[in-house]
């Protein structure tokens, strides 16, 4: 009894999130249409309530629960604390959009909850069964809510395409992880990890498993050349949704990156950095190029997310403690700036219209200087220019791989970044340089506004004074792993 | 109070246009310009004035570096806010912020779209290069560097030519590219001595092919901002599209950021492989020189010749570091400064005339001196300084870079010797077909003499150009110890003892 007390502590924040996601769902029969903004706050009272309860049992040590397939370390409670705030901002950013698309149910609350117990437990799973529950809930939830709008031809088609090849892909996530389980007996990560440094084992189907797994977990990240979905994807959702998709999620990938490759396979390093490193450079050329020739912004925010997630690959692929805070470090950022970059987007969209083409920014800072100068450190930030956050993560991670040893590498990661740069330099030659096209003003409710001034602000403020980040990636990382 | 200003000068010197200039674009009503411009003026000259205790508080006997401050930034990189200037950086600090103010007159009635936006961003880019030029950081010197790029990307994007787009994505890609080799080359410095500090660098040993990969990534990153050839093709674009302030501050200051950047960190760091490259080094300058100036000749367009001009200029300065003796090297930090009037006071009277007949072209002009004789006396007066003409700061660095090059090897003096002679010829001939002869049009007849405003930019710079050229003395004091220092640190071998007489096959 006491045990169980103990398991259901450890897990509460997600308990919570679990019975609330449950409660919002039903609230919502008994919601007339106008007061349905209560919804909205309990959501975000959840996430708040769920921060407190993660925050105030936090501590440095690392928790078991459930017969050690759940723990409660310092990675995952950074974590966890990183994906309440940043799906909280989602909430703020959505609320407008999704009012003038009929869209404001219980039902987009609810699955977005779910989704984010699906992220903790992802975050927090120590046995690749519970990864995967956690994964499986992530990606139902989110093929859901890019089919809320169900009406929508180009959402129907992207969520047709997301569930078919997300399947496949977890698929061959469930297939190397048998192979695994085939060669070492056990399904928990420290187990596995005990079993192949005892080292009696056949080195080709452990790699058979690895290749699985890892093409499992690039499609889950978005990696060349696993990312055909994500531009889809990203185009057709509507933005509220590819803003979620394209932000927290990343960082619940990361943790079970961690989890498996790192803490479970790390015997394996000198083999799935091979394949990183393979993906990381490819994501990077393919990232930048393609974005060059879109005109869809939401589609070249896809690309650039492609590119995004090769350098935090040149991060992983180095294989040592400080990889992978500068990964972490690089991805919170990369979370930043892509839900600032969609926050704007969902700004200039109102009903009937939304602003998702290149041209939809022209003039902006003739219509709102204030807003225009938030989408230019945004950019900045995502071209790695600084004094901007952008440049410490790209900064970093590259450091990371010319420490490992890949110095051409980094030469060739740099000259792609300038290729990337045009695409974001051309935003804001639209934004500055053009005139507009379009003068309707911009509507948007005060809290969004103060949010989202804060939210790319703060890729400015961070920029400048990175160490405090910095520190926390690396408590967060090296309490988890040492 | 005094103190705290005295012990933190460069502090100073860099935030006080940056938030002066954060402090007008949030002030700013873009229905009273007018109240904007005073500020504008205000805070770009109380900027000039902190930044002039530099060289009243100036050890001149002492080569190293002084005003030096800082505190720990980044401890997880052990990177840190480190300032000081030695002789070479402080007239170029200074050079700077005088520009700001003259950047900011000039603009007064030309710019009337989003002045505050303008001015702005010309105080903040003012302190960002003076942060480069007195980081001791290398990331903070990095940070500085690349930031100073986002405001010139405006001002060329915003209040540029019909063709600005091109030429600003252009430039901005370009100078990106050469920088972030330069940070490759960076982390790798850190990850040989575990610092940033640039004076840490100066003393760590390397095998020559190591230096060589880090003297050509610190190249590219400084020989496209210079800009040397083949790479300075963003320069006229950049020149011709960019509005007469962005035109100015580019050719007097920014080019200077990698003429200061090759002696801070490119020869000291690597300086056996600056020895063993020197002979393409000098090359390339000699390319610049007399083929540049050639291309000069046949321009048709005022603001890219003295774009070319400015080129050949330039070479003059990369030639005088690469030939390591004191002459050329203090030849070159003359001409580097004298460049930045000369070339801001030439691009100036484009402006002039541009406000007025809204033409670059040299056709478009004829017999000017006839309706406009105030202007064309300082015009002619830049046109004989920017020929090298003796009396003029022009001769002074180029006559001292041509001894040194005698030094060094008569035919190096003997090929960049021709620049006077072509020199003159684009820049008398550009003279003669725009002020002097007939009145060409109609447009040129109705043209109205310089007003108070123009003119006292214009006299402000003539008497700068005159006094550096008859009286060099102060500047040559000021960079006397830090080149005697910088050269008998060039001229220390940086190999690792065993290794000293080894040169790797293949390079």
């Amino acid at each position: 009894m006491e045990n169980i007390r103990y398991d259901l502590a450890t897990a509460l924040p997600e308990i919570v999130i679990v019975c609330m996601a449950m409660f919002v769902l039903l609230a919502d029969q008994f919601v007339k249409n106008n007061n349905r903004i209560a919804i909205y706050g309990i959501s975000q009272l959840t996430l708040l309530v769920a921060a407190y309860l993660t925050f105030s049992t936090h501590s440095p040590s690392v928790t078991y629960a459930f017969t050690g397939t759940f723990v409660d370390d310092a990675m995952a409670d950074v974590l966890k604390l990183m994906i309440y705030l940043g799906t909280s901002l989602i909430f703020v950013y959505s609320r407008q959009y999704i009012q003038q698309r009929d869209m404001f149910r219980g039902e987009f609350y609810a699955l977005v909850l779910f989704s984010v117990v699906g992220m903790m437990i992802m975050v927090s799973g120590q046995n690749m069964l519970t990864l995967y529950v956690g994964l499986e809930l992530l990606s139902l939830s989110l093929y859901a809510l890019v089919a809320l709008d169900r009406d929508n031809a180009r959402a129907t088609e992207a969520a047709m395409k997301y569930f078919v090849l997300g399947a496949l892909a977890s698929g061959m996530l469930l297939y190397g992880m048998s192979m695994i389980y085939g060669m070492t007996g056990s399904l928990n990560i420290a187990e596995i990890n005990n079993a192949l440094q005892s080292g009696q084992n056949i080195h080709a189907v452990l790699i058979l498993g690895l290749v699985f797994i890892v093409a499992g977990l690039a499609f889950k990240l978005g990696a060349v050349p696993f990312q055909m979905w994500v531009p889809d994807v990203y185009e057709g959702s509507p933005t509220a949704v590819t803003m979620l998709i394209s932000s927290v999620p990343k960082l619940a990938a990361f943790a079970f990156v961690i989890r498996i490759l790192v803490q479970g396979l790390q015997t394996l390093a000198v083999d799935w950095q091979q394949m990183l490193m393979i993906m990381a450079v490819l994501s990077i050329v393919i990232g930048n190029i393609t974005a060059i020739a879109q005109t869809n912004l939401k589609r070249m925010l896809a690309y650039s997310t492609i590119s995004h997630i090769g350098f935090v690959l040149y991060g992983l692929m180095s294989a040592s403690i400080n990889g992978f805070v500068y990964a972490l470090f690089y991805v919170v950022a990369y979370v930043l700036m892509t839900l600032a970059g969609f926050g704007i987007i969902l700004l200039l969209s109102r009903k009937g219209f939304e602003a998702d083409k290149l041209d939809d920014l022209k003039g902006l800072n003739q219509r709102s200087p204030w807003h225009a100068f938030l989408m230019l450190i945004v950019m900045f930030s995502m071209a790695g220019v600084p004094p901007t956050l952008g440049f410490y993560a790209k900064f970093s991670v590259l450091q990371a791989a010319l420490q490992a040893g890949y110095l051409w590498l980094v030469v060739f990661a740099v000259l792609m970044a300038v290729i990337g740069a045009f695409y974001y330099l051309r935003v804001i030659k639209l934004m500055y340089f053009d005139e507009p096209i379009d003068h309707h003003p911009i509507e948007a409710p005060i809290d969004m506004r103060i949010a989202l001034g804060v939210n790319a602000l703060s890729l400015l403020a961070i920029g400048i004074m990175p160490q405090g980040l910095m520190e926390l990636c690396a408590y967060a990382i090296t309490r988890s792993l040492s | 109070m005094v103190d705290y200003f005295t012990q933190h000068l460069l502090s100073f010197a860099i935030w006080v246009p940056v938030f002066s200039g954060i402090l007008v674009l949030f002030t700013a009503n873009d229905n009273k310009p007018n109240s904007t411009r005073w500020l504008a003026l205000a805070a770009s000259v109380i900027s000039f004035l902190v930044t002039l205790p530099l060289y009243t508080h100036f050890n001149f006997i002492d080569g190293g570096f002084q005003f030096q401050e800082g505190f720990s930034w980044i401890p997880a990189f052990n990177i840190n806010y480190h300032l000081g200037a030695d002789g070479i950086a402080i007239p170029l600090i200074l050079l700077t912020s005088f520009t700001t103010v003259i950047v900011v007159i000039a603009a007064w009635e030309v710019i009337e779209k989003r002045v505050a936006q303008y001015m702005a961003c010309f105080l903040i880019m003012s302190g960002l290069m003076i942060g480069v030029f007195s980081a001791l950081d290398a990331i903070l010197y990095y940070v500085f560097w690349e930031a100073m790029l986002i405001p010139m990307f405006l001002i060329i994007g915003i209040w540029g030519g019909p063709n600005r787009v091109y030429a600003t994505i252009k430039f901005f890609l370009y100078t990106l590219l050469g920088s972030l080799l330069m940070l490759v080359a960076f982390i790798y410095l850190y990850l040989h001595t575990g610092s940033f500090e640039i004076v840490d660098y100066y003393q760590v040993q390397m095998p020559l092919n190591v230096q060589v990969l880090i003297f050509l990534a610190f190249f590219v990153a400084f020989a496209v901002k210079i800009p040397m050839w083949p790479v300075h093709t963003w320069l006229p674009d950049a020149h011709v599209e960019a509005p007469t302030g962005g035109s100015v501050v580019l050719a007097a200051i920014a080019l200077k950021l990698g003429g200061y950047s090759f002696l801070r960190f490119a020869m000291p760091i690597a300086p056996d492989a600056a020895h063993y490259l020197s002979g393409y080094m000098i090359a390339l300058s000699l390319i610049a020189i007399v083929y540049i100036a050639l291309v000069a000749l046949v321009q048709k367009d005022m603001k890219k010749l003295i774009a070319y001009s400015s080129i050949s200029h330039m070479g003059f300065v990369t030639l005088g570091f690469f030939i390591f003796n004191n002459l050329g090297l203090e030849g070159a930090i003359v001409q580097m400064v004298s460049h930045g009037f000369i070339s801001a006071a030439m691009f100036l009277c484009v402006g002039v005339l541009y406000d007025r007949v809204h033409s670059r072209q040299i056709e478009s002009y004829g017999g000017v001196a006839n309706t406009m004789p105030t202007f064309a006396a300082f015009a002619v007066l830049f046109a004989m300084a920017n020929s090298g003409l003796p009396g003029t700061s022009g001769f002074v660095g180029e006559f001292m870079v041509i001894l040194g090059a005698i030094e060094a090897n008569f035919w190096y003096a003997f090929l960049a010797s021709f620049t006077l002679i072509f020199g003159a010829a684009y820049t008398l001939w550009m003279v003669k077909r725009v002020f002097y002869g007939e009145i060409a049009n109609a447009q040129v007849a109705a043209l109205k003499d310089i007003n108070k405003r123009e003119f006292l930019i214009l006299a402000t710079l003539a008497i700068l150009v005159l006094a550096l050229g008859i009286y060099p003395q102060p500047l040559t004091d000021m960079t006397n110890a830090t080149v005697t220092q910088l050269l008998s640190h060039l001229a220390q071998s940086k190999l690792p003892a065993a290794l000293s007489t080894v040169i790797p096959a293949g390079l």
